[in-house]
């Protein structure tokens, strides 16, 4: 479904990724850890197509063909999801209203009609039960005054409520409490289907206990420096990630 | 769509009505004393409105242009300007839709104008005009019912001449300022309207069965008198872009509120405001004030500013009667070139009297946007309050949002809050919304129109979808 090939990519004057490769097919769940600064959010970034970004090398593909010149939109309308590390507010904008905007772009983009009012309202009720986001929440603007968690959770709402095929989720699961962080799971695994994949970007085994991964990568400066399975992932909770970054150096 | 093509599809909407033969029906440019007494003459006005335009003629001959305006703009040369140009006549207009440039009607199209509407927007000489020429018959019979008096400006002068002398000039006289001396002695028409006491108005009294009669000039006059406990809602303007040979429009509107009397006068302001290098466009230099006379009487303005190259107005309440309320409600959006100076005065006379303003400036392109507003509360005013909210919106970087609020309180029992805020459309909200499939444009509207939701909340239903639509026509290649 994604591939991404020996990827060089220049921020404001700055290589961060330096030759990263990644292949993800469906039905697939990836995990990616790595320090602080290593280029994680600057991956999630770049494949979902946020201007700022210079690919000087290498490529990124989905299903088969190349996404590196097209808009964030046509990406996103093609079903690549990012559910954001720092969410932003939009005032005024309702929840729903902004949900159904991106849902009728997409069903547009598919060439179908888009899904009635009614319908969309009793779903969007519905998967907000799910991860536990009162009813209310749909009428605020997106995430205006939500507190970290709620964001985080309204992120899940969004992933749920279209249906991507690929999604990329950065640290959704920073600053959740233990019972926010058991919702978010539920709602990601609720999601998970051989259809589809994930891409997870997180910092702690506690959410891989939740869903295992079939892959975990350690992105060290710009690169992928390891690929395991979940064992990698408990390794790297007991020992850091000095003994790879000193090897990969 | 890019922003040259939005251009372009704007400037060949307008050229057709910038370009035109001057006709015979038109006066000399200048302005005297005899071009006031041919007005009025070729009106067949009674000899006391002849009177009040001279005396406003010779005012406005010791008055200058004021400056005080956070623009920039040429000088406007006065005498060069024709002061009266009759209505075109029927043969000079396009005989169907078909001879409309279609341009313009894709354009109303993307606004939900309905059908019918095209062809008198566009200027076509007919009256197979639409159903709506028999609405507004039906319309205009169940007001009479009512006993609300709803009709042309001129039609008023004659019918119903001791009501316009009473409240002529009351609110805003003609020595107010130099545009309303201006326009009190060259006004072309406009509309008036009386709601006798007691008289709930049975509708929305709104310009869309006015377009019939559209073409009502550059000096425009609107009288609103509501008698005690008579209420009304009016509807000033058109999302639509509207064609008008003339570059400068000086109206003026005055309102007056009887004892528990309530006025809403809402505008949604589309002139042409010139092409992306500022070009062209209209100057648009207006008057508007309420007197809210009656205790307990309120007046509320909703304006949604998108046009025009300059707009320069400031609708303001007097809140004489004791317990009167007074509120302005506004978004005034500008893009390329164009250039806001608005805001409201609400004067505080009454005792406990109450105003509420809240102001969205939207600015992108190389536009300058500027709120100034006035609060006074006067001595006699005891436990007056008001509430001041304004906001602006950025979009780029290559315009400015200024803000200027005045306050001068006569009371030390007076509650004045005033809130502003300045925020950006930011790479991360945009971002977020184009991750999510809407593509740039719409979701620089949407941003907008979330931004101006307490303003549009004010405005009635069908009128708030129409401005949330215009904001985000007038917006389209703002971002790149
Ligand atoms: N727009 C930018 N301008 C300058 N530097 C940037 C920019 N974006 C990213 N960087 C730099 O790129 C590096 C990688 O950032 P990135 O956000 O991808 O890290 P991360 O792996 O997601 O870190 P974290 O675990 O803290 O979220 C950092 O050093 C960061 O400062
Ligand atoms: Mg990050």
């Amino acid at each position: 479904m994604l591939k991404v090939e020996n990827l060089h990519v220049e921020v404001a004057g700055k290589i961060i990724l330096k030759g990263l490769d990644l292949t993800i097919s469906a039905g697939e769940v990836h995990a990616i850890m790595g320090p602080n600064g290593s280029g994680k959010s600057t991956l999630s970034n770049v494949l979902a197509g946020k201007p700022g970004y210079t690919i000087i090398k290498g490529s990124i593909s989905f299903d088969g063909a190349a996404i590196d010149e097209l808009s964030p939109e046509q990406r996103a309308r093609m079903g690549i999801f990012l559910a954001f590390q720092y969410p932003v507010e939009i005032p005024g904008v309702s929840n729903m209203e902004f949900l159904k905007a991106a849902s009728d772009s997409i069903y547009k983009h598919r060439a179908l009609e888009p899904e009635s009012s009614m319908d969309f309202i009793k779903r969007a009720r519905q998967l907000s039960a799910l991860v536990d986001l009162d009813q209310g929440f749909l009428k605020r603007g997106v995430n205006e005054g939500f507190s970290g968690g709620e964001k985080k959770r309204n992120e899940i709402l969004q992933l749920l409520m279209l249906q991507p095929r690929l999604a990329i989720l950065d640290e959704t699961d920073s600053g959740l409490d233990i019972d926010a962080l058991k919702t978010v799971s539920e709602g990601i695994n609720s999601y998970k289907n051989s259809d589809n994949a994930v891409l997870l970007i997180t910092h702690y085994q506690r959410l891989l206990n939740h869903i295992q991964p079939d892959f975990v990568h350690v992105l060290a400066d710009g690169k992928i420096v390891r690929s395991g399975d979940h064992n990698l992932a408990t390794e790297l909770e007991a020992k850091g990630y000095a003994w790879l970054t000193d090897t990969a150096a | 769509m890019s922003n040259s093509e939005i251009n372009k599809l704007i400037e060949r909407t307008y050229s057709a009505g910038f370009v035109t033969d001057i006709e015979s029906d038109t006066m000399p440019p200048g302005l005297n004393e005899t071009v006031v007494r041919a007005i009025s003459a070729r009106k067949k006005e009674p000899e006391w409105l002849l009177d009040w335009r001279l005396k406003a003629y010779k005012h406005w001959c010791t008055l200058t242009p004021p400056d005080w305006g956070h623009m920039n703009f040429g000088s406007i040369d006065f005498d060069s300007i024709s002061y009266f140009s009759a209505p075109k006549s029927q043969a000079d207009r396009p005989a169907s839709l078909d001879e409309v440039d279609p341009e313009l009607l894709k354009t109303y199209e993307k606004l939900g104008i309905p059908l019918h509407e095209h062809a008198a927007l566009a200027g076509v000489a007919v009256d197979v005009v639409f159903d709506s020429v028999s609405i507004a018959t039906t319309f205009k019979k169940k007001l009479r019912e009512a006993g609300v008096i709803f009709c042309s400006f001129s039609e008023a002068v004659t019918e119903h001449p001791d009501l316009v002398k009473k409240y002529l000039g009351t609110v805003v006289s003609y020595r107010d300022n130099f545009y309303a001396s201006l326009n009190a002695a060259v006004f072309s028409d406009g509309s008036f309207v009386f709601i006798p006491k007691g008289v709930t108005c049975p509708m929305e009294l709104s310009t869309y069965f006015r377009i019939n009669e559209l073409n009502t000039g550059q000096f425009e006059r609107t009288l609103i008198i509501a008698e005690e406990s008579a209420k009304v809602s009016y509807l000033e303007g058109c999302t639509a872009p509207m064609r008008d040979e003339n570059q400068l429009h000086a109206a003026v509107v005055e309102l007056i509120a009887l004892d528990d009397a309530d006025i809403k006068y809402s505008t949604v302001q589309n002139w042409y405001p010139g092409d992306k290098d500022g070009k062209g466009g209209i100057y648009n230099f207006v008057t508007k004030r309420g007197a809210c006379i009656g205790d307990r009487s309120k007046i509320s303005w909703t304006q949604v500013e998108t046009g025009s190259a300059i707009t320069w107005k400031y609708p303001s309440v007097v809140l004489r009667g004791d317990n009167s309320i007074g509120e302005f409600y506004s978004v005034a959006l500008t893009h390329n070139h164009q250039q806001a100076d608005t805001g409201t005065k609400m004067i505080h006379l009454g005792k406990n009297t109450r105003s509420t303003i809240v102001s969205k400036g939207i600015c992108a392109g190389k536009s300058q946007n500027t709120y100034r507003g006035l609060v006074r509360v006067s001595p006699a005013a005891a436990n007056s309050r008001n509430y001041t909210q304004c906001d602006s919106l950025l979009i780029g970087d290559t315009c400015g949002a200024h803000t200027f609020p005045y306050i001068e309180s006569g009371r030390s029992d007076a509650v004045i809050e005033h809130e502003a805020t300045t925020s950006t459309v930011n790479e991360e909200q945009l971002f977020l919304c184009q991750q999510r499939g809407i593509d740039a444009d719409k979701a620089i509207s949407m941003i907008v129109n979330g931004f101006c939701k307490e303003v549009f909340r004010e405005l009635p239903m069908e009128f708030a979808v129409e401005a949330g639509k215009l904001l985000e026509v007038s917006l389209e290649g703002a971002v790149g």
